[in-house]
């Protein structure tokens, strides 16, 4: 092939083998990730999606903090036996808000995606507390240290509007009353109605670790235990082609 | 005049990095703000001794530049061995969940360890590898010596110094949890002054260079640095909460996220593992068996071909998830045209030895790189097969992938830098030869029967498991309970460690053998790092 003798231009000059690989290299991914912003059906319409409230999404840095998706997956796929094990299979719709995502890439564990409310609370405490004491098979660690940190959403605020940054919907009342919404979401006999009105009426309000205060297993059950459950799958009918 | 400004520079970046200490939110801000604030002081105090000395002007452009290489190659060595070690503990804590000791939850569960692990082995181990072997064959093939002056030893310093803050920040909770791209926000900005230095000093070499043509390993070297700079920079896309914290939040979100940490990841092992060793290969292996590349025409083809199509099979690690249908279509499809320029690397690599099959009943080190080649093979059939979204129906999610990337990772990537390290290290200190040939034997055992425990125990487990969570019975029900899997992998979990211990003791092996070559063996007449005309 004589074509093949044309390289030797490419050889002898650094710039242009460097201009050539990294056109070459860049092709794929701006076909494969750039339409992924703009092609309307990417994104499923559904109700009843919100953003996390400021509990949940102290749960959710704590989950990926201690690498849970090294384990667990979020992300349910359309098999027969998937669905039977776990729900609806996953929809792009509802981690939309997820920065970063967390469909992981290996199940050590079960998956999680529809975790929330299939399990009670105090499950959730045993199984952090001690996992081969409820799931006697089990090789997940203990995590019990957790209910003995407290925290108090000092800089809740803040990861908010940095959320808010980058595209989830939080409104100004969410970020300015962000450390009350974390405070009561763990107290039902607090003043919840804020709470409520601003992240619907749907949201978990209880002592989560069963224990006076708020712990990161408070943080970390809350969100495990809403997880899956925003969409209303009543109102959803599946596009055919995605 | 140079080291007043570098003084000043330090001193600031120590006072900088000690209000950050002070005002950390969290405790490994804080820990990775004092690290920073050492490195800078021990700099700070080297730059002070050296300032004003009087400094013997010596011409070095006719002599290579082999200190920062001797350098890397111990750093290989060590992080190697630290890599496996944390890989074969956290193999154990799988198989034995008290492993996970109650009085260290928050520092040494699995879920911190695994991403030191990987990271520790794709970054320390195999980076340290591939920074040191470059510089080598770019200085050697380009006769010429390194451009950039201290530049290529702020590359070597800097790398050290990126792996030391992500390995305690992991430890200590910061990770942006996108797997092979954890370290937080500040150590992705120090990583991309690094790498951008390294590209520096690697095309400075190599416009100096006194040979016409560039050779072909230092085009995979060249493509592999420029392509990592930008897979980095657009993965670790984040805002920083604050600038005294460590949590910073992705830029993208679900399905966009998605996407781009699997072009992501796919391509670290794409470029990172593949492209750049491969890289080794073309140097050291001719070197090693002293035959000529097999064919010159096939490089070029198999060159373009994998750096074109690569970067297209990320979408196959996101078959059946809420990816839409066409962008994993897209990743399978490539994927499997991905298997011929694959193997085009692998029928150069093996073909060179064309006329010297007979050196591996007698050298050791030529065997250890074709066995590389022979996994490099392996594994580049295998990922292809499991990127058929039938097969990943079944292989997804299971121990399989597991198997899969340490059957490349152990095999490939490890055997071709052990070749490597056993081929460097006599020239590199001017040695005659190893210090013992048949320790070099026991290491390739040792690592091939620990890959292949280590591969078959996980093709048990993944597919029983695939099987196991698909079985309904005639009713229609799920037949096990996730818990019946866990527990039905157990045996096969202590198989895989035990592997893993086989494959470190080889390591260890290494080190001693390297080590007493440095000490031990004879001397050589001639120096090896005068520049002649391209060897």
């Amino acid at each position: 092939m004589a074509i093949l003798d044309k390289h030797t231009i490419l050889e002898k000059n650094v710039t242009l083998l460097a201009i050539f690989a990294f056109l070459v290299v860049t092709i794929g991914g701006i076909v494969q990730i750039a339409p992924l912003f703009w092609l309307e059906n990417t994104i499923e319409d559904v109700e009843g999606m919100r953003p996390y409230t400021p509990l949940e999404l102290a749960g959710r840095d704590i989950y990926l903090r201690e690498g849970c998706y090294v384990c667990h997956s979020q992300m349910i796929r359309p098999m027969r036996d998937e669905v039977e094990r776990y729900g609806h299979y996953s929809l792009a719709a509802e981690s939309q808000y997820d920065h970063p995502f967390q469909w992981g890439s290996k199940r050590t564990g079960p998956d999680l995606a529809r975790v929330g409310g299939r399990y009670s609370d105090e499950w959730h405490v045993d199984h952090l507390r001690d996992p081969q004491s409820v799931v006697p098979e089990s090789v997940m660690p203990k995590y019990g240290y957790l209910e003995n940190r407290m925290i108090d959403g000092e800089h809740v605020g803040e990861l908010m509007a940095t959320h808010r940054l980058v595209g989830v919907p939080y409104t100004d009342e969410m970020i300015e009353n962000a450390r009350a919404d974390f405070a009561v979401q763990i107290d039902p006999f607090g003043d919840i109605d804020g709470l409520l009105e601003r992240y619907g009426d749907k949201v978990n309000v209880r002592s989560f670790d069963g224990a006076a205060g708020i712990s990161e297993a408070d943080a970390l059950i809350a969100y495990l235990q809403m997880l899956g459950t925003l969409v209303d799958f009543s109102t959803f009918t599946p596009v055919a082609s995605r | 005049m140079a080291n007043y400004i570098k003084l000043i520079v330090l001193g600031v970046i120590v006072f900088l990095a000690l209000i950050a200490a002070n005002f950390a939110r969290d405790l490994a801000y804080m820990v990775n703000a004092l690290t920073i604030a050492l490195a800078a002081g021990i700099t700070f105090l080297w730059v002070l001794r050296h300032t004003d000395e009087p400094v013997i002007k010596r011409d070095l452009s006719g002599e290579y530049m082999d200190g920062v290489i001797r350098y890397g190659v111990i750093a290989t060595a060590l992080w190697g061995v630290v890599g496996f070690l944390v890989g074969t503990f956290i193999a154990f804590q799988l198989a034995f969940p008290q492993l996970n000791f109650e009085w260290a939850q928050g520092f040494l569960n699995f879920g911190r360890l695994r991403p030191l692990h990987t990271s520790a082995v794709i970054f320390a181990f195999g980076g340290n590898a591939l920074i040191c072997t470059s510089f080598y064959v770019v200085q050697r093939t380009s006769a010429a010596r390194l451009w950039g002056g201290n530049l290529a030893w702020f590359v070597f310093w800097g790398f050290q110094l990126v792996i030391v803050l992500a390995a305690t920040g992991y430890l200590l909770g910061a990770t942006q949890s996108k797997e092979y791209a954890e370290p937080e926000w500040y150590v992705d900005l120090w990583l991309t002054i690094v790498w951008l230095a390294y590209l520096a000093v690697f095309v400075g070499t190599l416009v100096k260079r006194k040979e016409p043509h560039i050779y072909v390993a230092n085009w995979f070297y060249l493509s592999f640095i420029i392509t990592v700079a930008m897979l980095h920079v657009v993965n670790n896309l984040s805002i920083p909460v604050s600038i005294f914290g460590s949590k910073s939040v992705q830029v993208f979100s679900g399905v966009q996220d998605a996407m781009t940490q699997w072009w992501y990841g796919h391509n670290a092992v794409g470029f990172f593992l593949t492209a750049g060793f491969l890289a080794m290969m073309y140097y050291f292996v001719p070197k090693q068996a002293e035959r000529p590349v097999y064919s010159y025409k096939l490089s070029i083809i198999h060159f373009w071909a994998l750096y074109f199509i690569y970067i297209w099979a990320g979408p196959h690690h996101l078959h059946y998830t809420a990816l839409p249908d066409w962008a994993s279509t897209l990743g399978m499809v490539f994927s499997i045209v991905l298997w011929m320029p694959s193997w085009g690397g692998m029928i150069n690599g093996l073909m060179t030895l064309s006329g010297a099959w007979d050196k591996l009943r007698t050298d050791p080190v030529i065997r250890m790189m074709v066995i590389s080649i022979g996994f490099y093979g392996m594994s580049t059939f295998e990922g292809p097969m499991m990127s058929i979204r039938a097969v990943n129906s079944l292989s997804h999610y299971t121990d399989w992938t597991i198997g899969h990337v340490h059957s490349g990772a152990l095999g490939w990537n490890g055997m071709i830098t052990f070749g490597c390290l056993y081929f460097l290290v006599p020239k590199l200190w001017n040695k005659e030869r190893l210090y013992s040939l048949s320790m070099v034997s026991w290491h390739f055992w040792l690592a091939t029967i620990g890959i292949i425990l280590y591969a078959a125990s996980m093709w048990v487990t993944g597919i029983m498991e695939g099987l196991m969570w698909r079985e309904v019975d005639a009713n229609g029900f799920l037949v096990n309970s996730f818990a019946d899997t866990v527990a039905a992998k157990f045996p096969m979990y202590v198989v895989r460690g035990l592997g893993g211990v086989l494959y470190i003791s080889g390591a260890l092996i290494m080190c001693y053998n390297l080590f007493m070559t440095i000490r031990r063996s004879p001397a050589t007449q001639m120096a090896n790092n005068s520049a002649v005309p391209a060897e």
